[in-house]
């Protein structure tokens, strides 16, 4: 039988506020144990928590960006449970009325994906297991969060990639989170089931939990598919619960049963007042949003008529894409610049982070500058190139790298004097290529880009040297 | 009180020094019977004294409270200094920063004489479910403080603190204050800072001032109530209270509730009989209102005070702080050791019945409908006081128990709190006052309810009955100190 996946996801997004949800400890990633930390965020008795109106403002911009209805009005609740992570023994979180609802994001295939819901809650600390003992360290504790629940909307693993690198990319943008997977600053749950072809029922749905990367994600879903597939053809029933991702083994394994699931008795948080979101607070925040990536992508292709390829690499990273914009201002050949960031600049870093960082000795206006005197031709591509190389090395200038003689280019008198010259003095290319072999040409032409340092347009070269030998 | 005191050191007819000596010599005296102070902090409380009269000395300004010896119940939050909520599973715990009204205080000059008994996380009606053990009525040492701010209103009547800080969630300031024969004011809620309090129920908890004059809980309440960032409940007072004490309260219509007067001891309805007297005779009229909803508070605030608690307690799960069971194999038993080892029988029986209203299932039938009739129960305050300024009614419907009565069914305790739980259910703010004595001698007292923020108007009436019955509810107690 053919089978169809349905897939729902639940990410969370630590926010990058300088401070926590509830105090005003730092958000910092690392730092030794339980040393951002206060009364509050290891909740000791008494303390109250203080709402960071910053979490509220980001939660607003992240629901904007994927075009979510924003509550006037919310509240928050507690999630009650018991683990040593959470001292005290409640999350606060929203329950029935989150900050942003009904919201969508467009896949590349024209498919629409749901957005439920994006409510904001505090982070839980963390076990670390140690010397066959467990340690705690409260440090994440209260580290702000958004989930973002998706509708039941994926079919296949590439949309839920798609999805997720989406999401990333825009909450990356918007500034509001790093959305790091393998640090901790975005995790995601995901809700598998699967259905035979044709059916409108749901199957039984799995949880998946514990992937830390995009590429465990679509492993441990293939997985998941198969053995739920593998399960109905044995004639037996999937069963609902949570499972866990293995990393070595590349397996799901049972974490634990429906009949384990929490019942977190939530209640409004008596310690919190309503939060209310005026109109004119949203509109404040809608006019703080850059333009988003999807939005970007299709202007360089329709805009700046650059391939698919070359502005999804510009746009996934943001500095890149400020970069890119800054260095083409008044220039009219935008693709010398995608080239020169794809080719030069990227092959220079190792890792995504350093993209994403895009620490480079060249600023847009240099680089404007290069892109200019490429245009007018009064360098050529092998010059650019060149030079741009030297400038990321050294953090030169354009005109402290090029010569007077560079810049001033060639005039077609120049060119044509030289190729006269190359003529003359190839009597036996002349000969050849006369005698019809046109390669002949090329040695003339080598000449020519030697006596004039490899400015020479070497087509409007090539002309006028068939020229001369046609007219002797 | 704190006026007479503030009068002596300024006149410097007394040291701070030697005030405070003399209070720790009548604590020493007495607080083993009484069992009023669970934790004397003498050292601390000289120490702060002698910078006081070194501050008096210099000539300097200072404040109304500066240099008052007080106490605070143990559960509001004191750096340096043990704060167990008198439950075992608190002990040794100490916090690392001060409640947000200890720390006014403390810059304003209080003296802390020490912590106070009550009963475990406030939860009960006599002090008896502590785990010191119960404190005692300084008029007769047979009969309960009350509860829970029984340590705070056994000191003050004992006269072995100038004035105390108590917490309020269905009754724990009023009740007391009755009992003892005092002044105890439950603020509205949200006009004095929770930060630092150890939560019972959130919604329902205020911190309040036990007194022995309607004065002295005015000059506490103007200092207590202020806006308080820590508390994003809160939102500070209306307007001074000292300043209102002693405005003309001719013509005031006083709202009377028979709900309130439903199973009531004759002798404290003869009391408050007499009390409407006497107002009336200053120019009050009284009005009947009716208060249809009153039927439920009780059902209402064990719900939502045991469903809140049950979240608040669960934090006590000795990884971090306070008592942990000795012999555990895993950090699951070790938890559930440690609460069913640490926690005292009527926390125990809150925390289940506060787990089972908000379960699955059941949530509506209990915790929905009672947040439902909570809004029942306000509507009806406000219509109340359409037609009066404030309503009178007995703060509980008997006297002071006897010692060991607490064994009893707890749901006939819970019926003692009928008439103190509806103001907390509301928001409202109350201040009890002693209004005469039974046959047994033992205090009886009123409370004058308002509306939000109308502390200045309770206290003011609460005050011209003190003036106008010569203060004759009032009694001191032997080796107390009186001035």
């Amino acid at each position: 039988m053919e089978y169809e996946i349905v897939m729902g996801l639940e990410t969370h997004v630590e926010l990058s506020t300088n401070t926590k949800i509830f105090c005003g400890c730092t958000t910092e990633f690392g730092g030794e144990p339980n040393t951002h930390c206060c009364p509050i965020c290891i909740g000791l008795p008494g303390t109250m928590p203080k709402l960071n109106y910053q979490v509220v403002r980001y939660a607003v911009m992240a629901g904007l960006s994927l075009n979510c209805e924003i509550a006037k009005v919310a509240k928050m609740d507690r999630k009650n449970y018991v683990y040593p992570d959470l001292p005290k023994a409640y999350q606060i979180s929203e329950y029935d009325k989150p900050l942003c609802e009904h919201g969508y994001i467009e896949l590349s295939n024209g498919r629409k994906i749901g957005i439920t819901r994006i409510h904001i809650e505090e982070d839980a600390g963390k076990l670390i297991h140690e010397r066959g003992q467990t340690f705690i360290d409260y440090n994440r504790g209260g580290v702000p969060l958004i989930e973002i629940v998706s509708e039941p909307d994926f079919r296949s693993v590439d949309e839920v990639t798609e999805y997720l690198e989406y999401l990333q990319l825009t909450m990356r943008y918007i500034g509001v989170s790093d959305c790091k997977m393998q640090e901790g600053s975005m995790r995601c749950d995901v809700n598998v089931s699967v259905r035979p072809v044709g059916s409108d029922k749901f199957g039984t749905r799995t949880e998946l939990k514990n992937m830390n990367s995009f590429t465990n994600i679509a492993k441990a879903v293939k997985y998941e598919v198969q053995r739920q597939i593998d399960v109905i053809e044995s004639g037996e029933k999937v069963v609902q619960e949570t499972r866990r991702f293995n990393d070595a083994s590349g397996t799901t394994e049972s974490m634990r049963g429906k009949e384990d699931a929490h019942d977190y008795r939530y209640f409004r948080e008596p310690d919190l007042v309503t939060i209310s979101v005026s109109d004119d607070e949203i509109e404040k925040i809608r006019k703080l949003i850059p333009e988003l990536p999807n939005k970007k992508i299709s202007k360089y292709i329709e805009l700046y008529g650059l391939s698919e390829v070359d502005a999804k690499l510009l746009v996934k990273y943001k500095r890149v894409a400020d970069f890119f914009e800054k260095s083409i201002d008044g220039v009219k050949v935008y693709k010398n610049c995608s080239n020169f960031i794809i080719s030069l600049i990227f092959s220079r870093f190792e890792t995504e982070d350093q993209k994403e960082q895009f620490n480079i000795n060249v600023t847009p206006e240099d680089m404007n500058e290069l892109l200019k005197l490429l245009e007018a031709g009064t360098i050529r591509n092998n010059v650019a190139k060149k030079t741009l190389g030297e400038m990321l090395d050294t953090g030169k200038k354009v005109k402290d790298i090029l010569s007077e003689d560079d810049l001033k280019g060639l005039s077609q008198e120049e060119l044509t004097g030289i190729c006269n010259k190359a003529v003359e003095s190839n009597p036996k290319a002349v000969a050849d290529y006369l005698g019809g072999k046109d390669k002949a040409v090329k040695s003339m032409l080598g000449f020519v880009m030697k006596n004039t340092q490899g400015k020479a347009d070497a087509q409007l070269a090539e002309k006028i040297i068939i020229d001369i030998i046609k007219n002797k | 009180m704190i006026s007479k005191i503030h009068e002596l050191l300024k006149t410097k007819k007394i040291s701070c020094v030697e005030l405070v000596q003399k209070y720790l010599a009548a604590i020493d005296t007495l607080n083993d019977k009484l069992i009023a102070y669970v934790n004397v902090s003498s050292d601390l409380a000289l120490q702060s004294a002698k910078s006081i009269d070194e501050k008096i000395a210099s000539g300097e300004d200072f404040d109304i409270l500066c240099g008052v010896p007080m106490t605070l119940k143990d559960n509001i939050s004191t750096k340096g200094l043990e704060t167990t909520c008198c439950s075992n599973i608190l002990k040794g715990y100490t916090p690392i920063y001060d409640a947000s009204v200890w720390k006014n205080l403390k810059n304003k000059g209080s003296i802390l004489l020490g912590k106070t008994n009550m009963d475990e996380f406030a939860m009960g009606s006599s002090c008896e479910n502590s785990c010191f053990g119960g404190a005692k009525n300084p008029h007769n040492y047979n009969y309960v403080a009350g509860g829970s701010s029984g340590g705070v209103a056994s000191a003050v009547g004992a006269g072995i603190a100038a004035y105390g800080l108590g917490s309020d969630t269905g009754g724990s300031i009023r009740q007391p204050a009755s009992f003892c024969g005092l002044v105890g004011l439950k603020p509205t809620y949200g006009a004095v800072s929770r930060y630092g309090l150890i939560a019972y129920a959130s919604s329902l908890d205020q911190i309040g001032p036990i007194t022995t004059s309607a004065r002295d809980a005015a000059i506490v309440y103007d200092e207590i109530a202020f806006k308080d960032d820590m508390d994003s409940t809160c939102k500070g007072k209306l307007c001074d209270t000292v300043s209102h004490l002693d405005d003309n309260i001719k013509g005031i219509k006083i709202g009377i509730a028979s709900e309130y007067f439903k199973a009531i001891d004759s002798e404290v309805e003869d009391s408050i009989n007499k009390a409407l007297e006497v107002y009336k005779s200053m120019g009050a009229t009284l009005v009947d209102v009716s208060l249809p909803s009153i039927d439920y508070v009780l059902p209402v605030y064990y719900i939502i005070a045991c469903a809140e608690a049950s979240s608040n307690l669960g934090r006590y799960d000795g990884i971090r702080y306070g008592f942990r069971a000795s012999e555990y194999k895993s950090i699951h038993e070790m938890i559930s050791k440690t609460r069913s080892q640490g926690f005292g029988d009527e926390v125990k029986r809150r925390i289940l019945l506060g787990t089972y209203v908000l379960s699955s299932g059941y949530y509506d039938a209990y915790y929905k409908k009672a947040q439902m009739l909570r809004g029942n129960i306000i509507n009806d305050f406000n219509s109340a006081f359409e037609s009066c300024d404030v309503i009178l009614a007995p703060t509980v419907p008997m006297t002071a128990f006897e010692n060991g009565t607490t064994s009893r069914d707890p749901v006939e305790m819970y019926q003692t709190d009928i008439c103190t739980v509806s103001i907390n259910i509301a928001g409202l703010p109350a201040v009890s006052l002693p209004c005469g004595f039974d046959s047994k001698n033992l205090p009886i007292g009123m409370q004058l309810i308002g509306p939000k923020f109308s502390e200045a108007n309770l206290l003011c009436l609460a005050n011209k009955f003190e003036q106008a019955t010569d203060r004759c509810f009032f009694k001191n107690i032997e080796g107390g100190i009186n001035l």
